[in-house]
C-alpha cells in the first residue's frame, strides 16, 4: 500500500474541500473463508507498477465483503454446487462425464486454476479454464463446446476454480510463447480505447482507490472470477467483465476468447500474482 | 422587459443562432493558445442552465462521474477521479475552461484521465456509431463553460 496510497492520499488532501470525501483506502481487513485465510495483499512481482497487489475484496463495502467471507451467504456457492452436478453428468457421444476421467475434482483439480491461463501446445495459444473445458468436451467426450457465458459454462468454471480457493496465483510465462502474449496484453492494458479515450490503466492504475460515480476503483484483479455480482444477481465471467469495462470507454467490444482478450487475461492475471484464487468472489 | 422586448430579444437570439451555426468551429479547427481557447466555438453565448443539465446528464457530460460539485447537492454518487469543481471559476478563466472541456489533453498533457469532449483525438476501436463524433456538441461545450463560470466560492 504505502507508497501508492500516500501519493493518492496527497492528491485527496489537495482536493479535500470536497463535500463528503469519497476517497477511501482499501480496508485493513482479513478475508477468512471456511477457516482458511485468503491472501488479499501480496508483494508485487518484478516489473509491476505497484509495490503491492490488492484483491478487489479490499475495495468493496462491508456488506459485500461479509457475503464473500460467509460461504452460506455467498450465492456464488450455488453455482459451485451446480458445477459439481455437471461434473458428474454423462454427456456427448462417448458416454463420459468429467468424473469418468478426472474422478474427484477435490483432488484432481486442486490448485490447477491458480496457474491459468496456460500454454496450449495444440492450439498454440494460451487457454483459460473455459477453453480447457471445451477442449475436453469436444475431444474427450464427443460433446459440443459451450456457448459463451452459457449457465453451464459459468457453473463448471466456477466449480473448477473453487477447487483452488486460497491458492496463490502464479503463471508460468516460460511455457510456449506465453511471454509474447503477456507483452501484447500489457500493450493493450495501456492503450486508450473508445470515444472516452481511456485505458485500463487510466482507471485501475492512475485512479486506483478513487471513486468513479459510486464505484470504488480497485486494481482490476482477475483472481475472483467468475464473480457473483450483486447488481446482476448472477455469476459474471472474466471476459464478460473485460468486455463491459471496454464498452464503458465507448469502444467496440472484442469477441470472447479472442486473441485480444486472451492476451489481456494473461497480463491482467499476472498483475494479481500472489493473490489467492477467490472464486466465487462477491462484488457489487 | 415588456412583451415586445422579449420578442425582439428572442428573434435576435434566433438570428444569432443561425448565423453562429454557419460559423461553428469544427473540432479539428479549435485553436489552443496558452492553454486557452479564446474564441467561442459557436458565437452563441453559452446558457448556464442548459450547461448544468449537460454537466449532470450521465449520457452527456457525466462530469459527476469524476468530479464533486457542491452546487449540485441532490446529485448522488459524485466521483473524485478529478479534483472537486467547487470554485473552479476562481481558478480558471472561461477561455481556459473552454480549452479544458474541449480537449483536456491540450491543457493537462496526454496522460490525463479526463476525456476530451470536443475532440476527435480519441482512443482506438471507437464504437462504430460514434466514429467521427464528439462527446458533446459545440453548443453543449459553450453551455457547460457558461455553467462552470458560475462556480465561484
Ligand atoms: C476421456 C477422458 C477425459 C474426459 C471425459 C474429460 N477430460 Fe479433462 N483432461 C483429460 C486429459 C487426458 C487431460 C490432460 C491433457 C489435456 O490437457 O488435454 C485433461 C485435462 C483437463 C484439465 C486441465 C488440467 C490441468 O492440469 O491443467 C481440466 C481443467 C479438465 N481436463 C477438465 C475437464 C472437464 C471439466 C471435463 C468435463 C466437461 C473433462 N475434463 C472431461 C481427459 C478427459
Ligand atoms: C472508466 C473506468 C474503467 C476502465 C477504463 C476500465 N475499468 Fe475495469 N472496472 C471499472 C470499475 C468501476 C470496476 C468495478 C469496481 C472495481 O473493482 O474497480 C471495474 C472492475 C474490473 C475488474 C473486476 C475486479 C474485481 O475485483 O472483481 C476487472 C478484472 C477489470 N475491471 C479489468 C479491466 C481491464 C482489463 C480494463 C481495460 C480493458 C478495464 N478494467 C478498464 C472501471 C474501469
Ligand atoms: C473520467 C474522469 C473525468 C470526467 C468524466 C471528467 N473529468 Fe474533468 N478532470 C478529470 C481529471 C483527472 C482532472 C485533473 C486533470 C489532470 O491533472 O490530469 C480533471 C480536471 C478538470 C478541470 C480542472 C479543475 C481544476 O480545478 O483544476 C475542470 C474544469 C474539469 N475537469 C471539468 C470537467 C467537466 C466540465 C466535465 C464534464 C463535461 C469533466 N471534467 C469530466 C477527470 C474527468
Amino acid at each position: 500500500m504505502k507508497k501508492i496510497s500516500l501519493a493518492v492520499a496527497a492528491v485527496a488532501t489537495m482536493v479535500s474541500s470536497s463535500v463528503v470525501s469519497a476517497y477511501a483506502d482499501p480496508v485493513d481487513d482479513k478475508l477468512v473463508i471456511d477457516g482458511q485465510e485468503m491472501i488479499t495483499r501480496a508483494p508485487a512481482p518484478e516489473g509491476h507498477p505497484f509495490k503491492e497487489v490488492l484483491s478487489g475484496w479490499l475495495f468493496r463495502e462491508p456488506e459485500t465483503r461479509e457475503l464473500e467471507a460467509d460461504s452460506f451467504q455467498n450465492s456464488g456457492m450455488l453455482y459451485v454446487e451446480r458445477g459439481q452436478e455437471i461434473w458428474n453428468t454423462v454427456e456427448g457421444s462417448k458416454g463420459k462425464s468429467c468424473a469418468s476421467c478426472h474422478n474427484d475434482a477435490a483432488e484432481s483439480m486442486k490448485g490447477i486454476s491458480a496457474h491459468y491461463p496456460k500454454w496450449d501446445a495444440d492450439a498454440k495459444r494460451p487457454i483459460n479454464i473455459e477453453l480447457q473445458i471445451d477442449k475436453c468436451r469436444t475431444q474427450n467426450m464427443g460433446a459440443e463446446a459451450y456457448k459463451f457465458d452459457a449457465p453451464e459454462q459459468k457453473a463448471l468454471t466456477t466449480f473448477i476454480k473453487y477447487q483452488s480457493l486460497g491458492a496463490p496465483v502464479k503463471l508460468d510465462l516460460k511455457q510456449g510463447e506465453m511471454q509474447s502474449w503477456w507483452d501484447r496484453g500489457k500493450k493493450e492494458y495501456y492503450t486508450r480505447t473508445g470515444q472516452l479515450n481511456l485505458a485500463c490503466a487510466s482507471c485501475h492504475e492512475a485512479s486506483m482507490g478513487k471513486h468513479i460515480r459510486a464505484d470504488h476503483l480497485s486494481q482490476g484483479q482477475a483472481n475472483g472470477f467468475p464473480t457473483y455480482r450483486l447488481k446482476q444477481a448472477d455469476m459474471v465471467s472474466l471476459h464478460n467483465r473485460l468486455r463491459g469495462c471496454i464498452r464503458d470507454t465507448r469502444a467496440e467490444m472484442p469477441k470472447p476468447f479472442s486473441d485480444e482478450l486472451m492476451a489481456l487475461e494473461v497480463y491482467v492475471t499476472w498483475r494479481g500474482t500472489g493473490l489467492s484464487v477467490e472464486t466465487p468472489a462477491v462484488r457489487q | 422587459m415588456n412583451l415586445a422586448g422579449i420578442l425582439v430579444a428572442a428573434s435576435a437570439a434566433a438570428m444569432c443562432g443561425s448565423v453562429a451555426f454557419a460559423a461553428e468551429i469544427a473540432p479539428t479547427d479549435v485553436k489552443f493558445e496558452d492553454y486557452a481557447v479564446n474564441a467561442s466555438l459557436t458565437g452563441v453565448a453559452g446558457n448556464a442552465e442548459e450547461g448544468a443539465k449537460v454537466f449532470a446528464d450521465r449520457k452527456l457530460g457525466n462530469c459527476l462521474a469524476c468530479h464533486e460539485n457542491k452546487a449540485m447537492p441532490k446529485q448522488l454518487f459524485q466521483g473524485n477521479v478529478g479534483p472537486s469543481l467547487d470554485g473552479v471559476a476562481d481558478r480558471w478563466s472561461p477561455a481556459q475552461l473552454r480549452a479544458i472541456v474541449s480537449d483536456s489533453k491540450k491543457v493537462f498533457g496526454p496522460e490525463t484521465v479526463m476525456p476530451g469532449f470536443y475532440s476527435l483525438e480519441v482512443g482506438i476501436n471507437v464504437r462504430k456509431d460514434l466514429v467521427g463524433k464528439t462527446v458533446l456538441s459545440a453548443q453543449q461545450v459553450e453551455d457547460v463553460v457558461a455553467y462552470l463560470a458560475t462556480l465561484k466560492e
